[in-house]
């Protein structure tokens, strides 16, 4: 278990803007991820928790251990702190070879049980047959591996992930992925695995924490920070959405409704409780629950006419790109009855529209 | 004709010995200056330049001033050694070790600055005491470009004139390098001494620095030359 209240404090320079890093959350065993855009202060919450840098105040519990304590003056040296890191660019040593990379961490250990330590590791990450060569000798596949295995041989209480996935090819991301559910499953540590990439949360994160600007915007189960993102600025980072700039018109308690105007177009949808009429709120709403017909006559109800600007192929849906930033996702054989057409309606649903403040 | 060999021994000698002293003291000054912040660093970084710039009759005089036979560390050396520092060959050892540690500490701390954060971090949280990481990491990291410094260093030391001849003196057979048997040679009027003498210094220094510079070929960094 980790927890972790950080602040730091960087003033502006004369070629960046100031940063103010000010992160609370805790971390239970399984993997947690530090979701957010780059310079949201991820990789600098990872430092300070592997103690590369100071933080100006704050105060971060490993177990029951006190790694950083401002107010105590408390900051254990980096060596003293157990804390597991891999390195985005992995930071293998490229003068030893991988046994040497992974015994340079497992010095403490007494000597036979560290032998057999590492190649219990080497093994487990299918590692045994290459051991013998150093780093620029390997695959990124061996490298990232090795890596990893190095970040546990001294038996850390958390790994720390600097956006282990960047660069790598889709192969190599989901043998990472299983390598990390595997750790999950065996190690029974905190992982906590920094990314920018939505996808990566869900496929990993137990629980996620969303960054912005150096703050906790949201934290809580993927599957819940999807349904339900807390603001305008978390649902735009998941980048799943179509956000758009609606005005509320009527609101309806007894009869459940509302109107909504975006541009020149109103849509009816649900009652918004704590709400006023003449608000401005982003609707939300997720392209694959919207759909599409060829527009002939009058558009009905909850029918926007649309200019169909571009096609994005998926696997097994077609992302339509609409003019006024919506995109809309359908099945390809139901978009292929349509064949030929050129004008459009976007049918909105009624129920299921959400909106954020 | 015979030649005196005696200068050229003596150089060689003096230069080793001074690529080994500044190689120990020129590590740990350059490994200060890439990694610790403090205040004044400004001010020892551009100290320890100031022999390359300084005429050597300038650093010269310091030395003399520093170790001459009535100060505290030319008595201490008396004391210790029975003899006096200046005006034997050990001065021109400190000499030579004066001429050549700047090359060395700015060689040696580029080599070092160079080495990526993130080996370091690594090491620190694999539990590294900072006197394994260096042994360790930082060492091997930037073995090749150091070889290479001490390489120039010993080069460097070979060269010396001014201040040798100002502290070491130009004592035959004593202190003599062979930069100032050269020098001896020619006002003489010894034309083949100088001649051979010449040639031998160049061909030596040649063959350092080309070794140098292979050496500055390093495998993990981007391509450097050392001069």
């Amino acid at each position: 278990m980790i927890q972790a209240r950080i602040r730091k404090q960087f003033a502006p320079g004369v070629e960046s803007a100031g940063f103010s890093l000010d992160v609370e959350f805790q971390a239970a065993a399984g993997i947690t991820v530090l979701f957010g855009p780059s310079g949201a202060g991820k990789t600098l919450t990872l430092e300070s928790i592997a103690g590369f840098v100071r933080p100006d105040e704050g105060r971060i519990l490993l177990d029951d251990q006190i790694l950083f304590d401002g107010a105590a003056r408390v900051h254990l040296a980096p060596k003293a702190r157990r804390c597991g890191y891999v390195f985005q660019n992995y930071a293998l040593f490229p003068h030893m070879t991988l046994r040497k990379n992974l015994e340079f961490g497992a010095e403490r250990i007494p000597r036979l049980e560290r032998h057999r330590k590492v190649n219990e590791l080497l093994e487990k990450f299918h590692l045994s047959d290459v051991s013998g060569r150093r780093p620029h000798e390997l695959s990124g596949g061996q490298k990232q591996r090795c890596s990893i295995a190095r970040a546990l041989i001294g038996s850390p209480r958390v790994l720390l992930l600097d956006e282990p996935a960047q660069g790598l090819d889709a192969p190599l991301r989901f043998e990472l992925y299983a390598m990390l559910r595997q750790v999950r499953q065996e190690f029974e540590i905190p992982v906590l695995l920094v990314t920018h990439d939505f996808e990566e949360c869900l496929e990993l994160a137990d629980e996620m924490i969303v960054v912005r600007e150096g703050r906790v915007v949201q934290s809580g189960a993927p599957r819940k920070v999807f349904e339900q993102p807390a603001n305008v600025d978390v649902a735009r980072l998941m980048g799943l959405y179509n956000l758009l700039p609606v005005e509320i018109r009527a609101l309806d308690p007894g009869r459940n409704v509302s109107r909504l105007r975006y541009e020149d177009f109103e849509l009816s949808g649900p009652y918004f409780p704590g709400r006023l009429i003449g608000d401005r709120v982003w609707l939300c709403i997720r392209p694959d629950l919207l759909s599409v017909a060829p527009r002939n006559g009058r558009p009905g109800m909850n029918q926007m006419p649309a200019t169909l600007l571009r096609i994005v192929e998926r696997p097994d849906r077609m992302r339509l790109q609409f003019a006024g930033d919506i995109a809309v996702e359908v099945d390809r054989r139901e978009f292929e009855k349509f064949g030929g057409v050129k004008e459009w309606v976007v049918e909105f649903p009624q129920i299921g529209l959400r909106i954020l403040g | 004709m015979p030649i005196d060999w005696f200068p050229l021994w003596l150089s060689l000698r003096v230069a080793a010995i001074s690529t080994v002293l500044a190689l120990g003291f020129g590590l740990w000054l350059a490994w200060v200056l890439a990694n610790r912040q403090f205040r004044g660093k400004e001010i020892l970084d551009a100290a320890v330049s100031l022999p390359l710039v300084l005429p050597p009759t300038v650093l010269g005089y310091y030395l003399l001033v520093l170790l001459g036979r009535s100060s505290p560390v030319g008595r201490l050396y008396e004391w210790m050694f029975g003899g006096p520092l200046v005006f034997s060959w050990q001065a021109a050892v400190v000499a030579a070790l004066f001429h050549s540690t700047p090359l060395l500490v700015k060689s040696a701390r580029a080599a070092f600055e160079s080495i990526d954060r993130s080996y370091e971090r690594a090491a620190r949280n694999l539990g590294a005491s900072e006197a394994r990481l260096f042994l360790r990491v930082t060492l091997p990291l930037a073995r090749r470009s150091i070889l290479a410094a001490a390489a120039l260093a010993f080069a460097r030391s070979l060269g010396d004139f001014g201040v040798t001849l100002m502290i070491a003196g130009n004592i035959p057979g004593r202190t003599q390098t062979v930069a100032l048997a050269i020098y001896d040679a020619v006002e003489a009027g010894k034309g083949a001494t100088a001649r051979v003498l010449v040639l031998i210094i160049s061909i030596v220094a040649l063959v350092v620095l080309s070794l140098a510079n292979r050496l500055t070929t390093n495998p993990y960094g981007p391509r450097q030359t050392a001069l």
